[in-house]
């Protein structure tokens, strides 16, 4: 059975390279995959682009990503949130670059990416400023734009249980993007509260099955 | 050339009334998405004996009000706002991709959502002020097109006059042709194809108080009615 528990924070965080693109799970509080974040914040890397919600919010997190220079680029549909004063000086001094996607378009082009489709036509953002420069399609007499997958070299994930071969549950709306990140990422590390022993999970309710898992790092939180 | 209007000096409602007054037009069986900012606000009004499905973007199907003792905050069950809240009996978590599905797939009776901007032809601005770099999207553009009804929450009149219940978007446009009633601090309005129609008042208010707070001309029924506030 491959290996992928790591024995520490930095072993988890030693697979990240410079200018990746790094999806990251967590909405608010929930399924934030934070010691993996610091761990990235200590890490040195340069040059990131960041998939998230948000944009970081206070001096934790994401912002603290952004304020030690990691981040090149924030993927996010709400950037602007009033505790997002980190980002919000950094954008309006051009240090980092911003990509504006609605929160359900970003959630399913991760699921193509993960799913191996080469983009989807959604009616969302028709007829708005997000439509601009996309192909437009009528299907039935309804107007779609084309949106294209967004494909992660990381993920970043929290999941609340793990067993050996990687399989992960997730915790009420902690779940949030997780999953999704899980899927559409080439290498996908997840930040987990518990470890439990082989056949532990119900194989009826695993969320995220140990395939998409290419590494673990147990919390004990 | 920019339009100003102005909101009549008198007392008007406040945002608890405008959510209480919209809570009351959520039907039972419905599955609604609560947006963030007044919308929330909308939750604590539904009657306890309606069943309402609340639909949380983030992934929560079936959102209760928030806990009513401190200790049973949960950091892992939180609002689209980021607020605490709880699971209703029979209530399911979803991934993000399967939540905006099920907005997008049709499944949203209704959305509740915050504005800038209503047109009377239904379009809904509230991502983006004229001129910004940027702006915060969120869920609302999914949802918008979604929902089979969009119940817009907004202060009649900006602070700076400019109008909010126009006639045609100043603002970038969030979704197109989606708002079907609105609610504000003054009125509620109903999207018609012929264009916004004055159903209510708020108290101490006039159709002529309300009519100079638009930019957009209101249908009048025979009858407008009093906000029960």
């Amino acid at each position: 059975m491959k290996k992928k528990k790591a024995a520490s924070l930095e072993e988890a965080i030693s697979h990240l390279r410079d200018e990746s693109i790094v999806l990251i799970g967590g909405f608010g509080y929930g399924g934030v995959p934070e010691q993996l974040i610091e761990g990235v914040c200590s890490s040195g890397l340069r040059g990131l682009t960041i998939v998230n919600n948000n944009a970081g919010t206070g001096h934790t997190g994401i912002a603290r990503l952004l304020e030690e220079g990691c981040v090149g680029k924030m993927i996010c549909s709400f950037p602007f949130a009033s505790e997002s004063h980190v980002f919000k000086e950094m954008y309006a001094a051009g240090k980092v670059d911003l990509e504006v996607v609605p929160q359900g378009t970003m959630a399913e082009r991760m699921r193509n990416a993960g799913a191996g489709l080469g983009g989807f036509l959604t009616p969302t953002g028709v007829g708005t400023e997000i439509a601009e420069g996309k192909p437009e399609f009528e299907v039935d007499g309804k107007k779609y734009i084309l949106e294209k997958p967004l494909r992660g070299d990381f993920a970043l994930i929290k999941a609340y249980k793990v067993d050996p071969r990687g399989n992960l549950i997730y915790r009420k709306a902690a779940r949030n993007i997780n999953p999704v990140m899980a899927m559409a990422a080439d290498f996908t590390i997840a930040e987990v509260s518990e470890e439990v022993p082989m056949d532990a999970l119900d194989p009826e309710a695993i969320v995220t099955p140990s395939v998409y898992v290419d590494c673990f790092y147990v919390t004990g939180g | 050339m920019t339009v100003k209007v102005t909101a009549p000096d008198k007392p008007l409602l406040s945002r608890d009334q405008m959510a209480k007054r919209l809570a009351q037009d959520l039907e039972a069986d419905w599955v609604v998405n609560i947006g963030i900012g007044i919308p929330t606000q909308a939750v604590a009004y539904v009657p306890k004996e309606r069943d309402v499905i609340l639909h949380s973007e983030n992934g929560i199907i079936g959102m209760g009000p928030p806990p009513e003792r401190e200790e049973d905050i949960d950091r892992d069950l939180m609002s689209a706002g980021k607020g605490p809240v709880t699971l209703m009996p029979g209530g399911a978590y979803v991934h993000h991709a399967d939540s905006f599905s099920l907005a997008r797939g049709g499944r949203l009776d209704c959305a509740v959502l915050g504005a800038y901007q209503v047109a009377s032809n239904g379009d809904l601005a509230n991502w983006k002020v004229p001129g910004a770099s940027s702006g915060n999207i969120g869920g609302a553009m999914d949802i918008a097109v979604g929902a089979k009804q969009v119940f817009a929450i907004m202060t009649h009149v900006s602070k700076d006059g400019t109008p909010k219940v126009v006639d045609r978007l100043t603002y970038p446009p969030t979704a197109l042709g989606v708002v079907t009633r609105v609610y504000t601090d003054m009125a509620v309005l109903s999207v018609t194809p012929d264009g916004f129609v004055l159903e209510e008042v708020a108290p101490g208010l006039t159709v002529d108080d309300v009519q100079a707070a638009c930019d957009a001309k209101l249908i009048l029924p025979s009858e407008v009615r009093t906000i029960a506030a």
